[in-house]
């Protein structure tokens, strides 16, 4: 068993399975070894949705052309520049060829529909979600003859010199050893693991509730790094994003988004506004809400709506808590009421004129000398009955992790690790330093998990 | 229990309407995704809409172990089979067929023994070859009988559909529609073509969708062959047995193998399939009834191979017991899905015309 792999892939997720595909098409004989049993397989692919992509003519379901100025300009927009420019330019340049390749080996997309027309230009939606993208990768890595463990949790892997040596794992109580020729860590972030988060960010995190897999617990990027392997990344910065607060504490996945806040006001617990809610188009906003809630006390948030904006954002999973005046829903949401009443008719009274009031466009209907204002769809929070939804931060992913040069090869002060490669979340903070761009995980994954499979076998073979 | 599984299904599509990932798979989510309520209508809809592909299933990010727990399929097929009960005239006998497959054989062989027993008490008939066992027009006083109250109590059970799921007056081109997606089954080609998944967990094929058209156009043109034969025999003058290059026999020689076929692959893909994404109740009665409906075109087949051989009386009273038991049990057996579906199908057309307006 020992010696019968040239290749180990760590992790079960879209850019592990990347480096695998890769891998065992150039004759490599590569084991998956996935932490996950077989049902919650597929680490947070499974809640994934898109594949952001460049391209300069219609490709497959995506419209029109998104060429790599315009695509960069976007990631350094939410970035605010925080972002390794060469890396980041060779994902985007090489997304393009991707999407064929992609489905080649069984992914499906969807045609732009009513969830997801907003992005039908630039993301490419997987037809069924990460899930079945995730089942087609399995099927056709096993036409290809890779061997996949469920339930087998790396425990270390032992870096002697420039090499890795040797790596443990245990299924079940056992534990046992391999000896490939090359390994690839494709286990992504550290989330799941909540005493870790709190050291990172202080007692708040223990707040922080969790979107993805609860497996995703950073054992092997701690096991790496612990061995003097080079880490990237503020262990402050995450994907985060603002979900319902009655989400799960994992798992919760898609279903607990919401996208109410541009029609809404949000307040912190002592009833009080903190930031631009109509700052830009939600898909555009929605991943720094996650920095902003967890800034407050008791890393909560309540965003309030009238019965007029209820139909203008897609329903969440959870219904809003209901209440025919404000005084009562702020009592249902145990907020001091008179002081919520007090943010709402501050609000409702610096609302111009709201009639060129428009939902899925930046309308430029703003506050009046209100601190912070509202900078687009402000309209007064007036018609009855009211409506409110609890807001939590929501972690994606964690960006410390593995630093990785262009060929997704990991390194020890700065010198490469003959036999070691990164792919996916465990290595996007070497591009990503903040923010987070929709879609664009995937494209990380799937760009540096061919990377990783390809280099890793040439290395091997 | 009929509340129940509408609430179950409701909770499930609630969570689907907050998703949306599996929109492009078929029929059902576009229906879904268009509201942010469902009334008791809705769902029944929604219900028999779903062919049971499982794409979305074996898709879906929220299936058990997750504690939101969703099976999409097999919560609709609760609800449809239970739909299917409720709307069928007399309902009383539904519940008992449905989730019988025991019901169904013993029914069957009831028909059996009952026609054998008419041939035997009645002796030798005047006619020559089946109508020597059996005459014509004993022959149509039982079927016409049999084929039209079934059919009576169809139209009664649609009637309640229509009612329940809010239609509204049917027009030409919901009635093309729908009947263009049942005649290629887009339902069960997976939005990319691929197929659905069924006798191979998450894997996409067109068997289920080949076996199924397999069945339903062998189906049909068995009952064409039936038609052509009462029209020979009434407005020609030529009463059966027909030659190998006559009308009935050209229809029903192929339709005959493609329904025998049909069936048993469908059979043998059902066995493999994970009973626990369908109505497990209703799984006996759905096996009796594929069970009946491949005999139907077995004995059917087997008549005209053996048609002259001793064995003939026998495979006669086999095969019109059988034929009987099918059409008495139409609107209790899955053999009713044919018709809600296709009421569903033309109800969703009207739901997409009122889109565009």
């Amino acid at each position: 068993m020992a010696a019968s792999y040239d290749i180990v892939v760590i992790g079960g997720g879209n850019a592990a399975l990347c480096a695998a595909m890769t891998a065992a098409e150039l004759g490599a004989r590569v084991l998956i070894l996935e932490a996950a049993p077989k049902t919650y397989r597929g680490g947070n692919s499974r809640h994934t949705r898109n594949f952001r992509c460049m391209h300069s003519a219609p490709l497959g379901p995506l419209t029109g052309h998104y060429d790599e100025e315009e695509y960069m300009a976007d990631l350094m927009k939410v970035t605010a520049g925080k972002t390794h420019e060469g890396l980041a330019r060779m994902a985007i340049q090489r997304s393009e060829e991707c999407l064929p390749w992609m489905e080649s080996r069984g992914v499906r997309f969807q045609p732009p529909l009513s969830g997801t027309l907003s992005l039908a230009r630039t993301n490419a939606f997987f037809l069924g979600g990460g899930k079945s993208l995730v089942n087609a990768y399995y099927r056709t890595a096993a036409a290809l003859g890779v061997d996949v463990l469920y339930d087998a949790k790396v425990t270390h892997l032992a870096v002697e010199g420039d090499k890795v040596a040797y790596l443990d794992y245990t299924q079940g109580e056992v534990a046992h050893r391999l000896e490939p020729t090359a390994t690839i860590v494709a286990s992504g972030g550290f989330q799941a693991d909540t005493d870790w988060l709190a050291r990172a960010w202080g007692p708040a995190a223990k707040n922080f509730l969790i979107r993805g897999t609860p497996y995703n617990r950073g054992v092997v990027l701690a096991d790496l790094l612990g061995q003097g392997v080079d880490q990237v990344g503020d262990p402050t910065q995450c994907h985060a994003v603002a979900i319902d607060g009655r989400a799960p504490k994992f798992d919760g996945g898609i279903v607990t988004r919401l996208d109410c806040v541009p029609f809404s006001i949000v307040v912190n617990k002592h009833a009080q506004r903190f930031y631009d809610e109509g700052e830009d188009v939600w898909p555009k906003r929605y991943a720094i809400w996650g920095r902003l809630v967890a800034a407050q006390p008791d890393q909560v948030g309540y965003a309030i709506i009238d019965a007029r904006s209820l139909p203008l954002f897609m329903p969440s999973v959870f219904p809003p808590i209901k209440a025919a005046t404000i005084e009562d829903l702020a009592r249902k949401l145990d907020l001091p009421a008179e002081k919520l009443r007090q943010t709402i008719e501050e609000f409702n009274a610096s609302c111009g004129d709201a009639s060129g009031f428009h939902p899925t466009e930046l309308d430029g209907v703003a506050t009046v000398g209100l601190s912070p204002p509202k900078t687009n769809w402000a309209r007064p929070i007036a018609e009855a009955p009211f409506y409110a939804y609890s807001l939590r931060t929501g972690v994606t992913f964690t960006y410390l992790g593995l630093k990785v040069d262009a060929t997704a090869q990991c390194s020890i002060a700065e010198r490469p690790v003959q036999n070691l490669w990164a792919a996916g979340e465990t290595m996007a903070g070497s591009i990503l330093g903040q923010g987070y761009l929709a879609g664009f995980g995937m494209t990380i994954g799937t760009v540096f998990g061919r990377i990783a499979g390809n280099e890793a076998a040439n290395y091997a073979n | 229990m009929q509340i129940d599984l509408i609430q179950e299904a409701r909770r499930q599509t609630e969570i689907c309407n907050a998703c949306r990932y599996c929109e492009g798979y078929c029929s059902v989510f576009p229906a879904l995704h268009a509201k942010r309520a469902f009334s008791d209508g809705d769902i029944t809809q929604l219900a028999n809409l779903c062919h049971n592909c499982r794409g979305c299933y074996y898709a879906c990010q929220y299936a058990a172990p997750h504690e939101f727990d969703l099976n999409l399929p097999a919560a609709l097929a609760e609800v449809r089979q239970a739909s299917w009960e409720q709307f069928a005239f007399p309902n009383r006998l539904a519940a008992s067929f449905q989730k019988n497959g025991m019901a169904i054989a013993i029914f069957a062989t009831l028909c059996f023994a009952a026609l054998f027993g008419l041939a035997r008490w009645l002796g030798q008939g005047a006619g020559a070859g089946f109508y020597g066992v059996l005459s014509h027009n004993l022959m149509v006083a039982i079927f016409t009988p049999a084929f039209l109250l079934p059919l009576i109590s169809i139209a009664l059970g649609l009637r309640r559909y229509w009612v329940a799921v809010g239609g509204k007056p049917v027009a030409f081109g919901d009635v093309m529609q729908a009947f263009l997606a049942a005649a290629n089954m887009r339902n069960l080609a997976g939005g990319h073509g691929d197929g659905c998944n069924f006798e191979d967990e998450d894997r996409f094929t067109h068997a289920r969708r080949m076996a199924h058209q397999l069945v339903l156009f062998g189906f049909l043109l068995c009952f064409a062959s039936t038609a052509a034969g009462t029209i020979l025999h009434y407005v020609f003058n030529m009463p059966a047995p027909y030659g190998l290059f006559s009308l009935p026999k050209l229809l029903g020689v192929p339709g005959g193998l493609m329904l025998t076929a049909g069936a048993l692959w469908l059979f043998i893909l059902k066995l493999r399939a994970d009973p626990a994404l369908g109505a497990l109740a209703a799984r006996s009665g759905e096996f009796g009834f594929i069970a009946l409906l491949g005999f139907v075109g077995f004995s059917g087949l087997a008549l005209y191979g053996l048609g002259q051989t001793a064995l003939m009386p026998t495979l006669l009273a086999l095969h019109l017991g059988a034929v009987l038991a099918f059409f008495l049990l139409t609107p209790y057996t899955k053999m009713a899905h044919g018709f809600y579906r296709l009421a569903a199908l033309v109800r969703d057309a009207q739901r997409q015309r009122d889109e565009v307006r």
